[in-house]
């Protein structure tokens, strides 16, 4: 047993050189990626921040409306945005808006081909499933450093991790949603003279959009629970509060920011959740 | 020249259809090559000409081949060897060989399907989903609706339209599964067991519609059954499929009369013959007839005569009393045929008709062809047959 403990496999080691080759060789690549992705969400931050808080609290609303014909929902959300605005958190809250909205729009674009690609090519998902178990599984911090190293402090390295953690939902279930598509739906398709790519967004796409709809509110709500894991690299948000607040044992603060937390967690779910359907995975 | 022509045709479901093939010629049973190659034996050596207006029926158990036939027409299912042509325009297009562009072209302009559990897509509501094919075929929207409407009303659901599919009943839906496939205007229709998944009644009401609407539409259909009444009453022709290969094909008629396998004749057996037999396969012909000169002698019992000049029923008689004789052909009123009328009529009449002639009139029916007496129907001939009897050994002791 000594000599096992006497020669340890350097893995970390190697993971580092690989960090450290990525920041030397491609260190061009991650900075064009981060200056693009922070001047994305900044932009968005100054435009969200640009319109007044009631007309915010009024679009939230008749979105609810619009999108649920349900009184009771617009009354919550403008409530729920009123205490936000009361509570002192209102650009925290746009901030964490743009990183949640922004994250699930760039596992949205990457999740659903992927998980096409998964569906139609068999390999594509035998090699994608363990790499998704370990996106899921590995404890946050550990790819927050080198996220940190690679694209520098700020908003971008949460929002990555960010995604890391949440293009699972969207992957999976737009892979579940198209290989669960009834063959007869396809065989249809075929017989009426469907091209392939017909197939996919006349036939495929439509029978699973139910389940893909539910991998996108799923994916709204992991980004959500990454806030305050994000505002550890520096990302800007409801987040932050929490931080200081746990460094300095601030009760009231804590609770405050936590509850805008929970307050625009129900507003998403709620809004995003697919009218009709009551209970959802 | 056919619509469709199948020659020696083997589909192949697996990995290596070659090898299943060599064992195939090697004369191996369906099983065996399951257990030595795991593929399986679709359709072995079909051979199938489907002329333009013909209603074939594909016949069989399940597991019998009849789908995977059907199925290979438009290309769902490969063709493993063989030829499998299908008419387009002047040209014969052979599935085995054509590529990917020419078999969408095919599906979409000449081959429609409808299926065994109606595959309609349930986000398109129904105006949506009979204009399915022609959203496939990018026609604009406008008029593809008012083309999937006409066919609508071609099926009585126009005013179900705006409906989603699972707000219809099952007869609904698979009318809108004919609409969507007559939307394409493609002469070929396959019909992959159309009517099985919908209750008796509705399945008899789409049977008559299915044959009123093939009058005006004159579509060439292959049709899956696996119910011989089903393709006797909509079949011109029926091929019979045991095994992955087609045992007997023919007139419906000819079926009936002459089953080539104890299996064909199983089936048979458990038909209703009304539909299918006609007067000529029934009748006792002029040659077994109690004729002395020009004197028939119609029943015993009540001293029935016919009197025949040259060969054709000039007068009749019951017990001395004259008797009216009545010329009847199929389209005309039954009703008007009463009691003491000797009806006469062709032997192409069904045998529906002739009972209906003969229930009406009391008496036997006379079958005359080009002002000839041929043969006469009595109760006699038609028991035989509803008995079953016309196809067994025991026709030629029971005649005797």
């Amino acid at each position: 047993m000594d000599w096992l403990t006497d020669h340890k496999i350097p893995l970390g080691s190697w993971m580092e050189a690989f960090v450290d080759w990525l920041t030397l060789n491609a260190s061009g690549f991650f900075d064009a990626i981060s200056i693009s992705l922070e001047w994305v969400i900044l932009s968005l931050v100054d435009l969200f921040l640009w319109f007044p808080a009631w007309a915010m609290i009024a679009l939230v609303a008749a979105l609810a409306w619009g999108l649920h014909r349900k009184v009771s929902l617009a009354v919550f959300s403008t409530a729920a945005l009123l205490l936000i605005l009361n509570l002192g958190y209102w650009t925290e809250m746009i901030e964490t808006l743009v990183l949640v909205l922004t994250a699930t729009a760039l596992s949205i674009m990457f999740g659903i081909p992927l998980g096409i690609l998964a569906a139609h090519r068999r390999w594509v998902y035998t090699v994608l499933r363990p790499i998704l178990d370990l996106m899921q599984t590995i404890p946050t911090f550990v790819y927050l450093i080198p996220t940190l190293v690679l694209f520098g402090l700020g908003v971008v390295p949460g929002l990555i991790s960010t995604i890391i953690f949440a293009i699972a939902a969207p992957i999976r279930l737009t892979y579940l949603g198209i290989s669960r598509v009834p063959e007869e739906l396809i065989e249809a398709g075929k017989a009426f003279g469907a091209s392939p790519g017909k197939l996919l967004f006349k036939v495929e796409l439509p029978a699973a959009m139910p389940n893909i709809m539910a991998g996108v509110t799923q994916c709204i709500m992991l980004s959500l629970s990454m806030v305050v894991i994000a505002a550890l690299v520096g990302a800007d948000g409801l987040g932050k509060p929490v931080i200081r607040a746990l460094n300095t044992v601030n009760i009231s603060q804590g609770f405050e920011a936590g509850l805008a937390i929970v307050l625009v967690a129900i507003i998403l779910d709620r809004i995003c959740k697919k009218p009709g359907s009551s209970e959802e995975v | 020249m056919a619509a469709v022509d199948i020659k020696n045709l083997d589909v192949v479901f697996g990995k290596n259809p070659a090898r299943a093939l060599e064992l195939m010629d090697a004369g191996l049973s369906r099983q065996e090559i399951i257990d030595r190659t795991g593929d399986v034996v679709g359709v072995q050596n079909a051979s199938l000409s489907v002329k333009q207006g013909e209603i074939c029926v594909l016949m069989g158990l399940s597991g019998s081949g009849k789908s995977s036939l059907l199925r290979a027409v438009n290309g769902l299912n490969p063709v493993s060897r063989g030829t499998l042509e299908v008419q387009d325009g002047e040209r014969m297009v052979d599935l085995a060989q054509c590529d990917a562009l020419t078999l969408r072209h095919l599906r979409s302009t000449r081959i429609s399907m409808v299926f065994q559990k109606f595959a309609l897509m349930p986000w398109l509501d129904v105006v949506d989903n009979v204009a399915f094919g022609l959203e496939m075929q990018n026609v604009g929207k406008k008029e593809r609706r008012r083309r999937a409407m006409e066919k609508l009303e071609m099926v009585g659901l126009a005013e179900w339209h705006d409906k989603l599919p699972h707000e219809l009943s099952g007869g609904m839906q698979q009318r809108v599964g004919l609409a969507r496939a007559f939307a394409m205007d493609s002469d070929i229709l396959l019909m992959d067991e159309p009517f099985s998944a919908l209750d008796p009644l509705i399945r008899t009401q789409l049977q008559d519609e299915l044959i009123e609407l093939q009058e005006r539409l004159n579509k060439t259909i292959l049709f899956v059954s696996h119910d011989l009444d089903e393709a006797l009453k909509i079949g011109s022709h029926i091929a019979i499929m045991e095994s992955a290969k087609i045992i007997q094909h023919g007139k419906p008629e000819e079926i009936v009369l002459n089953p080539s396998t104890a299996y064909v004749e199983d089936f048979v057996a458990h038909t209703n013959p009304l539909n299918v037999l006609r007067g000529r396969s029934l009748m006792t012909a002029i040659t077994a007839l109690d004729v002395t000169g020009d004197n028939l002698q119609l029943n015993k019992h009540e001293n029935c005569h016919v009197r025949i000049e040259g060969g054709k029923p000039v007068a009749a008689s019951r017990a001395n009393a004259p008797l009216n004789l009545l010329d009847w052909q199929e389209g005309q009123p039954i009703e008007q045929v009463s009691e003491n009328n000797l009806v006469i009529t062709s032997p192409d009449v069904s045998m529906r008709a002739a009972i209906e002639l003969r229930y009406r009139s009391g008496l036997p029916v006379l079958l005359c062809e080009g002002g000839q007496l041929v043969g006469m129907l009595s109760d006699r001939d038609f028991y035989h047959a509803l008995l079953g009897k016309h196809f067994t050994q025991e026709t030629t002791s029971d005649a005797a």
